[in-house]
């Protein structure tokens, strides 16, 4: 495995783990770009601009574009987060400067008025299909209310309101202030013949004009209380925490997320003795989101209705124990043992691969390679996840409920 | 197309071990089918499988279930376990040395499971939070519905069971089951990673050969219902779940039948994508694929839809079902070949997803097809070959389950079966 980079003039970034043994070659576009960018009023527009940047360019149709990711038989796909825009196709070797030169020309699409409203459409489906699924908004609603006014609290799908009320002329303008190279890296793993890599993309996106995308990175004012929202025809009560957590600048991130798989791994972990391996509990789980100026770590529980007053009030002892207390050394040992048996895994798969280096990029524009990510949590101490354990109280966090039990806010707070 | 070992071995009770060494890799993987299906539960009890399933890791051999967690987290395991229609799967992924350790843990969870009774009632507890999440997703509940209707029972059932047959479940009952299912004479264990083949096929001997064979219980033949259902439920999207049917995977021609199911619904330029969502805008979700036992096949097709657009949704899914006995195209069957191969050979990044691979063919085969071969199969595909078998098997009789606050109009189906 070989580490490779190279920066444009124009600010583009591209970086590559080259692995001259693997069998398929993988490439990101990453924009640093998501609902956390987004004003109120164009609630989503991160989102379906991803969707719009598989309609079409001055050089092909959106038909084009699906027949040419097929004629390759790659594996492509796009996602958009609070922060990032991810577009991304996995093909073989001999596809390289293809897909290269396809991903690049979509990076600037045209947004046809026909396409965007037909799509507007296929949007406006996403966001049902989602009311329709477990936990029903929980997740957006928990954002909302845990971060309030600061644009983390934004949905990343948006509303049928703000989608539909949507323009092109708006998301161009949206494209314009965000879609700068020096805002955007291209991430490669795999089968890579670099020294292309760097002439195909020079030569397809050399030109695109440079400015300066700015982000609000104010740390949020965490709101902490209870909030339910009764739906009587779930069969399960979803439950969300949010406490506050490590932003992704902080070290203590590291820390915080064997914390989380110590407390909330979906196996072997304290949730999972206290409520799965009991059946108390659909699921059970913690992680850690890390932003840039803020942080999270959310909890979440499902349960039957008539359960999850009980199960709410075991979450807190378990929380306050497991800060007073602290968490043992085997459990350390034994999380350490996940995380490194994890890594391997993942460093075997070369889209797993682009993922991490081109996330690496999102988050610190530093590049660690997997040795150096395995070396971080070999070293972390039980002092160091007790730390963070105080660092963040989990129980001093927002409640959100979802599903068919009305009681549960009297139930808990009594 | 790059070079592969595949390694077979059958052992004198009958266990099948089969592996692929990828040298290449660091890590292992192993998948394990022990032939203890759901479709062996007696109908009043439909879940067992299942709840078996469960207390087999809730204590085996000197290890409690709190001990056998740590000792394979100890190891590094990424696990799973389940119950399917004919078999119990335990599966693992890890690093590549740890591969002989695991391997022990679950000859002691196959041969040596304690069935604690203080374990019983959380394990049941876990059996019914499963039928519980079941309720909550309506696109799976729509399909599970389908597949009831298509196939009938025994061979449509879930193996999760419902809360009554699972409440009725004793002790006993889950240690006749084992004593009469989990045995070595048509388990399948398959492994794929950095191996060494001659290494773990004495180590595998050594672990299972003790075990004996038992006799092979029969199962009664499915009766099929088939036709036209909804379900009432006020959600935003209408769910839509149709079949018809296809090909065994051990069919000589079941290639024919996923190409064509392929240009149907094979990646972003085939027809259900353009027509129902990229050019319609009607949907978020649709797709068609091969659903498969030993003996017989349904194509299952899908698709989600706001309710005032799901009878167009419907219409236009059976529009392009019906136009697909009209034949495919060249440039289909080209971009589908070669989407076919391109994931053939990322599958061989993947220890986890060769194992499965390798149980799978052998399981419905008998024998694993390599690389080579399947490509051969894939390559002697031609438009003549695919479009004269959807001539003489178009698309038709469809059964239909909806899920939604309103039915759809439908004329394309198998009237439906009385039932009782």
């Amino acid at each position: 495995m070989e580490y490779l980079q190279h920066q444009l003039d124009n600010g583009l970034t591209i970086l590559a783990d080259c692995n001259p043994r693997a069998y398929s070659s993988a490439f990101g576009f990453f924009v640093r770009t998501g609902s956390r960018d987004e004003t109120p009023e164009s609630g989503g527009v991160s989102h379906f601009l991803e969707h719009m940047v598989f309609k079409g360019t001055p050089n092909r149709t959106a038909a084009q574009v699906n027949l040419e990711l097929d004629e390759m038989g790659s594996a492509s796909n796009a996602r958009t987060s609070e922060e990032s825009t991810i577009y991304h196709a996995a093909v073989l070797p001999e596809f390289q400067t293809q897909v290269v030169e396809l991903l690049s020309d979509i990076m600037r699409p045209s947004l046809r008025v026909e396409d965007f409203e037909t799509e507007k459409r296929v949007i406006i489906e996403e966001i049902k299909m989602y009311d329709d699924q477990p936990p029903y908004g929980g997740y957006e609603k928990i954002m909302a209310e845990f971060f309030g006014n600061h644009p983390l609290g934004q949905s990343v799908l948006g509303t049928v309101d703000t989608v539909s009320g949507l323009t092109p002329d708006r998301m161009m303008t949206y494209f314009e202030e965000r879609y700068s190279p020096s805002n955007i890296c291209v991430a490669g793993a795999g089968k890579i013949d670099f020294d292309r890599l760097v002439d195909d993309v020079q030569r397809c996106c050399g030109h695109w004009n440079k400015f300066s995308p700015v982000r609000d990175k104010t740390r949020a004012e965490y709101r902490s209380g209870f909030v339910s929202s009764v739906k009587p025809n779930s069969h399960l009560q979803y439950i969300l925490q949010m406490a506050p957590g490590p932003a992704n600048e902080d070290d203590i991130r590291y820390a915080t997320s064997v914390m989380a798989a110590i407390i909330g791994d979906d196996s072997g972990s304290r949730l999972y003795w206290e409520f799965l391996d009991t059946g108390l509990a659909e699921s059970a789980g913690m992680a850690s989101y890390d932003y840039q100026g803020s942080g999270a770590i959310m909890t979440y529980l499902c349960c039957a209705p008539q359960q999850a007053a009980e199960n709410l009030l075991k979450l807190q002892t378990l929380q306050r124990k497991v800060r007073e207390e602290g968490i043992t050394q085997k459990e350390l040992d034994l999380a350490k043992r996940k995380i490194a048996s994890h890594i391997v895994l993942g460093s075997e798969r070369t889209n797993t691969r682009m993922f991490t280096v081109g996330s690496q990029w999102l988050a610190e524009q530093k590049y660690k390679s997997v040795a150096e990510i395995a070396e971080i949590y070999e070293n972390l101490t039980v002092d160091q996840i007790n730390e963070a354990l105080r660092k963040f109280p989990l129980d001093q966090c927002m409640t959100v409920a979802v599903g068919p039990n009305e009681n549960l806010e009297t139930a808990f707070t009594q | 197309m790059n070079h592969q070992d595949i390694f077979s071995h059958q052992y004198e009770n009958g266990l099948t071990l089969v592996a692929q060494p990828m040298p290449w890799l660091e890590s292992a993987a192993f998948s394990i089918a022990v032939p203890a299906g759901c479709r062996y539960d007696p109908a009043e009890k439909n879940g067992l499988a299942n709840f078996v399933c469960e207390m087999v890791q809730r204590g085996c051999g000197k290890l409690d279930s709190r001990q056998f967690i740590e000792a394979l987290e100890m190891l590094g395991v990424d696990y799973t376990s389940s119950a399917s229609l004919y078999n119990t799967n335990f599966g693992g992924a890890m690093c590549a040395d740890q591969l002989f350790d695991t391997l022990q843990i679950y000859s002691d969870v196959l041969q040596r499971p304690t069935f604690p009774q203080a374990q019983l009632e959380d394990g049941r507890l876990v059996c019914f939070q499963e039928i519980h999440a079941i309720e909550d997703d309506l696109a799976q509940r729509t399909m599970m519905q389908l597949r009831r209707n298509y196939y009938g029972d025994i061979d449509g059932r879930n193996c999760e069971g419902s809360m009554e047959s699972v409440a009725s479940i004793s002790m006993d009952e889950i240690q006749t089951f084992y004593q009469t299912h989990y045995r070595p004479n048509g388990m399948i264990l398959a492994c794929a990673g950095k191996l060494d083949w001659e290494k773990l096929k004495s180590h595998v001997g050594d672990l299972f050969s003790e075990w004996a064979s038992i006799p092979v219980p029969q199962v009664a033949a499915s009766k099929p219902t088939h036709g036209n259902q909804h379900i009432v439920h006020e959600s935003e999207q209408t769910h839509i779940a149709l079949a018809y049917r296809g090909l065994p995977y051990s069919d000589p021609n079941y290639y024919l039948n996923r190409g064509a199911v392929g240009v149907l619904s094979g990646g972003m330029s085939s027809r259900l994508f353009t027509e129902v969502r990229e050019k319609r805008g009607l949907c978020y979700t649709v797709f068609a694929t091969c659903h498969t036992l030993l003996d017989k096949a349904a194509v299952v097709c899908y698709s989600g839809t706001t309710n005032d657009r799901a009878q167009e949704t419907l219409d236009v899914i059976i529009e392009e079902l019906q136009r697909l006995s009209a034949g495919i195209t060249a440039d289909e069957l080209r971009r589908l070949k070669v989407q076919i191969r391109s994931s053939l050979v990322m599958q061989q990044e993947s220890c986890r997803s060769r194992a499965g691979s390798i149980a799978g063919d052998w399981f419905h085969l008998g024998r694993v097809q390599t690389l080579d071969e399947v490509n051969q199969r894939i390559n002697s595909m031609t438009v003549e070959t695919i479009n004269d078998y959807l001539k003489t098997n178009p698309p038709a009789n469809f059964d239909l389950v909806t899920l939604g606050p309103k039915p759809l109009e439908f004329n394309h189906g198998i009237p439906a079966t009385p039932v009782g």
